[in-house]
């Protein structure tokens, strides 16, 4: 009598995507139109009012980014997904249906860089506050709380530092205090961590990294649990007061558990305009159908450069949980068992100069802003992402001078060690002469 | 059956044997859910005939509305509940009176001794689910919303 539930590797490749009904077309077909036709006013009105599901206009809903958010939604064991233009805008999606002006939230200090930038300096503009504080100590998010903190913003492991995060901690600090816990799980994917089952309530995505997989499109999800009960307390008057543009309509009630991701879209999607283009959907799609072959690889290849690296000279330490050593071992083997990711940093001997020199020097690693790519990646953080943070910023969010982040990606181990040694070499060189 | 999961064949099996539905707890205010699946149901070709003894007389969405299950004219095959728990025990012995194929309690709404009774009867029943969302969620259309179906086929989707 139980259904069977399918597996992740199956999830992977056709959740979201059963066969076009119109043509059969196997594969989801990119759906590039602005706008869908009414079958006549009465349908359209029923549309709008959100009585019948359906498309109107690309900003809204596309059949191809549906896709996308269903095969998202369905990774992460949530109800519903909102695809987004960027894993920024996601950000900004996800807290949309929460927040007033005058709210805050309280924010992990090791965040991505550019999180920390767009949540301390542009959220103002909103009137929304952050508050940030190292998640080492869930009891750290607990004092500062107030009556207007209405999330709590983690990376499940964070960006660049290979921080992990103690989800089902912080997870009882949120709802503790009657307020939602949002877990950026980029670094680790779905493959390697669910948020929902340690208790987050939202998760958001930058798609761009290792879902599509192959450096080729920006892109944001962001992913509702649908268990977090939005009547439990007045603190998100959005979903549960009536909504004047929808003539009294009360989202929380009128939709259940699907009212945070329809409000994503009826209203975040709708006024602030951040949606996924469907080709950018397509591709995203295609990538996330070999996430589990990649991931395992990316893991694999990681955890042999962080031994590597861990056992050369020119190396101060290694940041990688998959490390038996490492500070995060312990919580990596309860949250991330099958690998640490393939996003680590580590601390070069001779500081700032020394550290732009081996990013120079490196030949098949790719010098740019952006992880999670099938390519091996590197960066210099102080003198690129992180360079708008202040030296303490820095230094908090793992950051520091002497420290270079990596992206393992999927090509043969022996190239990606060749070409970190021949690096080392030079820097060695151009030292001592 | 527990009633805390029901199979997609079990839900696709009740959906499409019926045909005509009575909606006990209509309401004429159209940003109620009750109102709200009423009409979806209705494009979905299901003629739903609303109970609700405030408006009895009434047209809702062209169709005259009853005071209770037992005055509806015609054939029901399954009854939609929107009321609270407690209240759905007596509407199931209702829907059991006339001759209904199916009990379906709406969204939070769950009666397990009423549940029991009407399995005892030959009743199918389904508690703490929308018809309007299944139908959806079936037929691919809650899809199009971004919404998870949990449905994984390579057949071209049908109710």
């Amino acid at each position: 009598m139980a259904q069977r539930e399918p597996g992740f590797e199956t999830l992977a490749v056709h959740a979201g995507s059963p066969p076009d009904p119109t043509t059969g077309a196997r594969q989801t077909p990119i759906y590039q139109t602005t706008s869908f036709v009414f079958d006549d006013t009465e349908h359209a009105a029923s549309l709008f009012n959100l009585q019948v599901p359906g498309f109107i206009y690309s900003r809204l809903t596309n059949p191809t980014v549906a896709a996308l958010e269903e095969r998202c939604a369905a990774l992460e064991n949530g109800v519903g997904a909102t695809a987004t233009a960027s894993g920024h805008a996601a950000q900004i999606l996800a807290l949309f249906p929460l927040m007033s002006p005058g709210d805050n939230i309280i924010a992990a200090n090791k965040l991505y860089g550019g999180s920390i930038n767009q949540m301390g300096h542009s959220y103002k503009k909103f009137g929304w506050g952050a508050t940030f504080v190292d998640p080492d100590d869930p009891d750290n998010f607990k004092a500062e709380i107030t009556d207007r903190t209405k999330a709590i913003f983690i990376e499940s492991l964070a960006n660049p530092g290979g921080v992990v995060t103690d989800l089902e901690a912080i997870a009882k600090v949120a709802h503790d205090a009657g307020i939602v816990l949002i877990v950026d799980n980029t670094m680790a994917t779905p493959y390697l961590c669910r948020p929902f089952e340690y208790g987050a309530d939202i998760i958001v995505h930058s798609t761009t990294k290792f879902l599509s997989g192959n450096g080729s499109s920006v892109g944001g999800v962001v992913i509702d649990s649908g268990t977090y009960d939005w009547f439990q307390n007045d603190k998100y008057p959005s979903l549960t007061s009536p909504a004047p543009e929808y003539h009294g309509l009360t989202f929380a009630e009128s939709f259940g558990n699907l009212s945070y991701t329809l409000y994503g879209h009826a209203v975040g999607l709708r006024d602030l305009g951040a949606s996924q283009s469907p080709m950018n959907a397509y591709l995203t799609l295609l990538g996330i159908e070999t996430l589990p072959l990649r991931m395992e690889r990316h893991c694999a290849n990681a955890q042999v450069v962080a031994e590597y690296l861990k056992g050369h000279d020119a190396v101060s330490w290694v940041s990688y949980a998959g490390l038996k050593e490492d500070k995060y071992h312990d919580l990596a083997a309860r949250y991330i068992p099958k690998g640490a990711g393939a996003v680590f940093t580590f601390g070069l001997k001779g500081g700032f100069d020394t550290g732009i020199a081996f990013v120079e020097a490196l030949e098949l690693f790719s010098h740019l802003a952006n992880i999670g790519d099938s390519r091996s990646l590197v960066i210099h953080p102080a003198s690129t992402t992180h360079r708008q943070l202040t030296e303490e910023q820095l230094i908090a969010a793992g950051a520091g001078p002497e420290v270079v982040r990596l992206s393992i990606g999927i090509e043969s181990i022996d190239d990606i060690l060749a070409d970190l040694a021949q690096a080392f070499d030079r820097c060695a060189t151009a030292s001592s002469g | 059956m527990d009633h805390d999961t029901y199979t997609d064949d079990y839900i696709r099996g009740i959906l499409r044997e019926t045909r005509t539905i009575g909606l006990v707890g209509a309401s004429a205010n159209w940003n109620r859910p009750s109102f709200f699946a009423m009409k979806y149901l209705q494009t979905k070709n299901f003629r739903v005939i609303p109970v609700n003894p405030g408006l009895a007389g009434q047209t809702l969405l062209s169709e005259t509305v009853f005071g209770s299950l037992s005055d509806i004219d015609v054939s029901v095959d399954m009854v939609d509940i929107f009321r609270n728990s407690e209240a759905a025990g007596l509407v199931t012995d209702d829907a059991i009176a006339i001759g209904a194929k199916t009990v379906w309690m709406q969204l939070s709404v769950r009666n397990d001794g009423a549940a029991k009774t009407a399995e005892a009867a030959g009743l199918k029943v389904v508690m703490n689910r929308c018809p309007k969302i299944e139908y959806a969620r079936l037929s691919g259309e809650l899809s199009w919303n971004g919404f998870n179906s949990r449905v994984i086929t390579s057949k071209r989707r049908r109710m």
